[in-house]
């Protein structure tokens, strides 16, 4: 390594300040202390030793936590094609990986390449360095798309979330709403056939088979009538299909399996707030149970409360989106509150309105856009705090 | 029976190289001594000697620009070899080269049952009162104001410190008297550990004595300060510490100005970890001789990992360090470092498979790991910093030069020690003790 080292040690000047390549010191950077973790030391005043983590080990522990959703995605989208096509039983578990595999890396390298390069133009134009937070983006952005998704409606999802929900704002660190969630919000919006209905989410589908979510289905239940709420259940995939994820749906969200041991992974690490996680299960739970109990509708009152917990995008969003340490809430006590609202108003919207069956990315994205909002008055009560402790020294005195 | 307080945020760093308490002086006999200006925030320093110059141990070297009754005094005997000066002919170092033999003391009239104001006026003459730090601000208290509350913690769980029961029994009577002379001024708070010898506390009847429990920063006057007697606005008190009370009660049976002082000698890069008893500022140079290990390029810090200050080779210890820490430099480039397992790599999250080994005593190096990153992470500052005061919104009010929000988040109870752990676990590598220095001094000067 250390002629690889020397040679960068050669380049170097020349992207400096004043350097031939100056307009490319960014990107140098970027590769360079990907390469090697930089010889900088502490400062003459302050801490003299540092703690080894740096912002590259807490993305990368991220992206581990993923790999078993993105696994256990590729071969889904695998299993759901041949299943649709009847020929399940003849294909061997590599045939169907590969085929998945096949399937989602296309939108994974168009996630990156396209993310990254625009984060890379922007870190150059404004002279500051590549963050590492499109590294997780980058990675969660195809798991929240459905397979069918055309790539260049996924570019442009990616380059509109980058630009208009990250740096427009200043770049990582600095974004009100999770990226990942502005591109899938973008492409909902922008391009709703391709991101709804029963088409989307299984690759090269028999047009005769269903390829309706759980969720899908059970948005059906909201304007149903009583006699046919039966049949609609009786079509729904079990909760067994749900718990492993063997059920058609966007690339990484549906097996809770693959979900809870990323959540085990950021836990453990310490890289996701259990805060968040524990408060946004409750507060659904909690929603849940009222409508369980005062119902309006067939969604309400049919559907457990804990079935919720494993259908559509609810676990994949409570341990990977609203985990965001970015656009959460950012005190402890704001945290409780941020999750808990999160997990009550998946599920409100959920079952009220048939039209968003789901309803965990937009309700993370709202409650982003609350988070400064619940900060500020945790932020109050310290500063209150404070105050009537100074009043009251006072009137002692 | 004194109070126990419980402090469940922080953390302490294991680190290779505790001081054993002995005490060795053969190959330590340093020759030069300097009182360094810049140990002292916000100080604009006047000289009062010329190079050349005789001084004795008390003499003044020079007082402050605006508070010309704070005098800052010479530890030794001897001449005034030079007054180095940095950029714009700031003064960094006054040299003072010690005489051969015994030093020489100037007397001072020091009686312990004199006024309150006499008793003011000989510390301030005898050098002594530059000890005493006031916060808000943390910087040297103003002789003017009356404080709240003098604060003292009489322990230290920062990595390596110094073990203050050996020091202070070593002293006891003079630390009592230095209580003594220090409850005259507002009431006293002595703080210990749990693991504190009694014999400390047990003997001053002047001080409320309280005991903190927990990890580095329980002994940290500001924890304390904020758990028992918080600052509000307008208020001010008064922290010293254990050694510099010492030389107080010294100051007041012995009528001289006594600077000597326990230093523990530590760090990975130390070949025996021991104590040395020297006047405050002595020369690192030959106390290091001899005692460090060859193998790596070192980082000598006087002070201690979390707090300190980096000195040259050929500098002196700072007035408020007791102890030199020598680390390696970590001046070099490690190859995919942030992807490796890390088994020997100390991280407070579990990032790093070196959670296997909870207990391992580390050899850490003054890299900082990563480049600086806008703030992304979120409660991690929460897990460290004990005190009721929310870090990372105080820190951004002072980035935002915010000075209605800096009051209302506590700025007048902190000093930038109480960030060094922020600063240590910081993933973005965000110098949190530099912005709290800068948002204290701006603060200052909007305000005064």
């Amino acid at each position: 390594m250390k002629g690889l080292r020397k040679f960068l040690d050669k380049q170097k000047p020349a992207f400096e300040k004043g350097g031939k390549l100056s307009m490319l010191g960014s990107t140098f950077r970027a590769f360079d202390t990907f390469l090697f973790v930089p010889d900088e030391t502490a400062p003459k005043r302050g801490t003299q030793i540092r703690d080894a983590i740096d912002l590259k080990r807490t993305m990368s522990v991220v992206v581990i936590a993923l790999i078993p959703a993105l696994l256990f995605g590729m071969y889904n989208v695998g299993y759901q094609h041949f299943k649709s096509i009847g020929e399940l039983a003849n294909q061997e578990f590599f045939d169907i990986f590969l085929f998945g595999l096949w399937k989602v890396l296309p939108i994974i390298v168009v996630s990156y390449v396209v993310g990254l390069g625009i984060e890379f133009a922007f870190a150059q134009m404004r002279g500051h360095e590549v963050n590492e937070g499109y590294l997780v983006s980058g990675m969660l952005i195809p798991l929240i798309m459905p397979v069918e998704a055309p790539l260049w409606m996924v570019a442009i999802s990616v380059a509109f979330a980058v630009v208009i929900g990250k740096e427009v704002f200043g770049g990582t660190g600095m974004n009100i709403w999770n990226p990942a969630l502005v591109a899938r919000a973008f492409f909902f919006f922008a391009y709703p056939k391709e991101m709804s209905g029963s088409e989307v989410w299984i690759a090269d589908k028999a047009d005769a088979y269903s390829g309706a979510t759980p969720l899908a289905d059970a948005a059906t239940l909201v304007n149903a009538a009583p006699n046919e709420t039966g049949s609609i259940l009786g079509n729904m995939a079990s909760s067994w299909e749900m718990f492993t994820g063997f059920i058609p749906g966007s690339i990484g969200e549906t097996s809770v399996i693959a979900i809870l041991i990323g959540a085990a992974i950021l836990l453990f690490t310490g890289v996701g707030s259990w805060r968040i996680m524990l408060s946004t299960v409750v507060g659904a739970v909690v929603m849940g149970l009222i409508f369980n109990f005062f119902g309006g509708n067939a969604y309400m009152t049919e559907i457990p409360y804990w079935q919720h917990l494993i259908m559509g995008g609810f676990a994949f969003g409570t341990v990977f989106m609203a985990t965001d340490p970015v656009t959460a809430a950012q005190t402890r006590k704001g945290k409780y509150i941020y999750g808990f609202l999160i997990g009550m108003f998946a599920i409100l919207i959920r079952v009220v309105n048939g039209g968003f069956p789901e309803s965990m990315m937009l309700s993370i994205l709202m409650m982003n856009t609350f988070a400064p909002l619940i900060d500020h008055y945790i932020i109050q009560g310290n500063i209150k705090r404070r105050l009537k402790r100074a009043k009251a020294t006072n009137a002692i005195a | 029976m004194a109070k126990v307080y419980r402090i469940k945020q922080g953390l302490d760093i294991k680190l290779k190289g505790k001081a054993e308490s002995i005490i060795k002086q053969e190959h330590a006999n340093p020759n030069e001594y300097a009182l360094k200006p810049t140990d002292f925030a916000g100080l604009t320093p006047k000289l009062t000697v010329r190079e050349g110059d005789t001084v004795k141990a008390g003499t003044p070297l020079f007082y402050d620009k605006y508070h010309p009754e704070v005098k800052y005094v010479s530890p030794v005997s001897g001449v005034v070899k030079e007054v180095r000066r940095g950029e714009r002919r700031r003064i960094l170092e006054v040299v003072v080269s010690k005489n051969e033999g015994a030093i020489e003391y100037e007397t001072f009239d020091a009686n312990e049952n004199a006024s309150i104001d006499e008793i003011k006026k000989v510390m301030l003459e005898a050098g002594i009162f530059p000890a005493i730090k006031q916060r808000p601000y943390d910087i040297v208290a103003d002789p003017h104001t009356k404080p709240k509350a003098v604060f003292v913690s009489a322990f230290d769980t920062a990595p390596l410190a110094v073990d203050y029961d050996f020091v202070i029994n070593r002293n006891l009577d003079a630390f009592h008297a230095g209580l003594r002379i220090l409850s005259k001024f507002a009431p006293l708070y002595l703080n210990v550990g749990p693991t504190s010898s009694r014999k400390i506390y047990e003997g001053s009847k002047e001080a409320k004595v309280s005991i903190f429990r927990g990890p580095h920063p329980a002994s940290n006057v500001g924890t304390q300060i904020n758990k028992l007697n918080p600052i509000n606005k307008d208020e001010v008190v008064w922290t010293i510490a254990p050694q510099d009370i010492i030389i107080l009660g010294r100051l007041f049976e012995e009528k001289k100005y006594d600077a000597r002082i326990l230093t523990a000698v530590c760090g990975s890069e130390i070949i025996n970890p021991l104590y040395v008893e020297l006047p405050k500022g002595f020369a690192v140079k030959e106390v290091l001789c001899g005692n460090l290990k060859d193998d790596n390029t070192i980082r000598i810090i006087s002070g201690n990992v979390l707090t300190g200050t980096k000195i040259e080779e050929t500098g002196y210890l700072g007035f408020y360090s007791s102890q030199i820490t020598v680390i390696p430099e970590g001046d070099e480039y490690e190859f995919l470092g942030w992807a490796k397992p890390g088994f020997g790599k100390m991280s407070v999250s579990r990032t790093f498979f070196s959670w296997l080994n909870m207990n391992k005593k580390y050899e850490l190096s003054s890299n900082l790991h990563g480049e600086e990153r806008a703030f992304v992470m979120t409660d991690e500052y929460d897990k460290v910093f004990p005190m009721d005061i929310l870090p990372v919104q105080l820190l951004k009010a002072i980035l935002a030069k915010d000075i209605d929000k800096m009051e209302q988040l506590g700025i007048y109870e902190v000093a930038p020690e109480d960030f060094a752990l922020c600063e240590f676990v910081c993933t973005s590598k965000i110098e949190s003790q530099r912005i709290v220095r800068e948002g204290l001094n701006y603060l200052k000067t909007e305000l005064s």
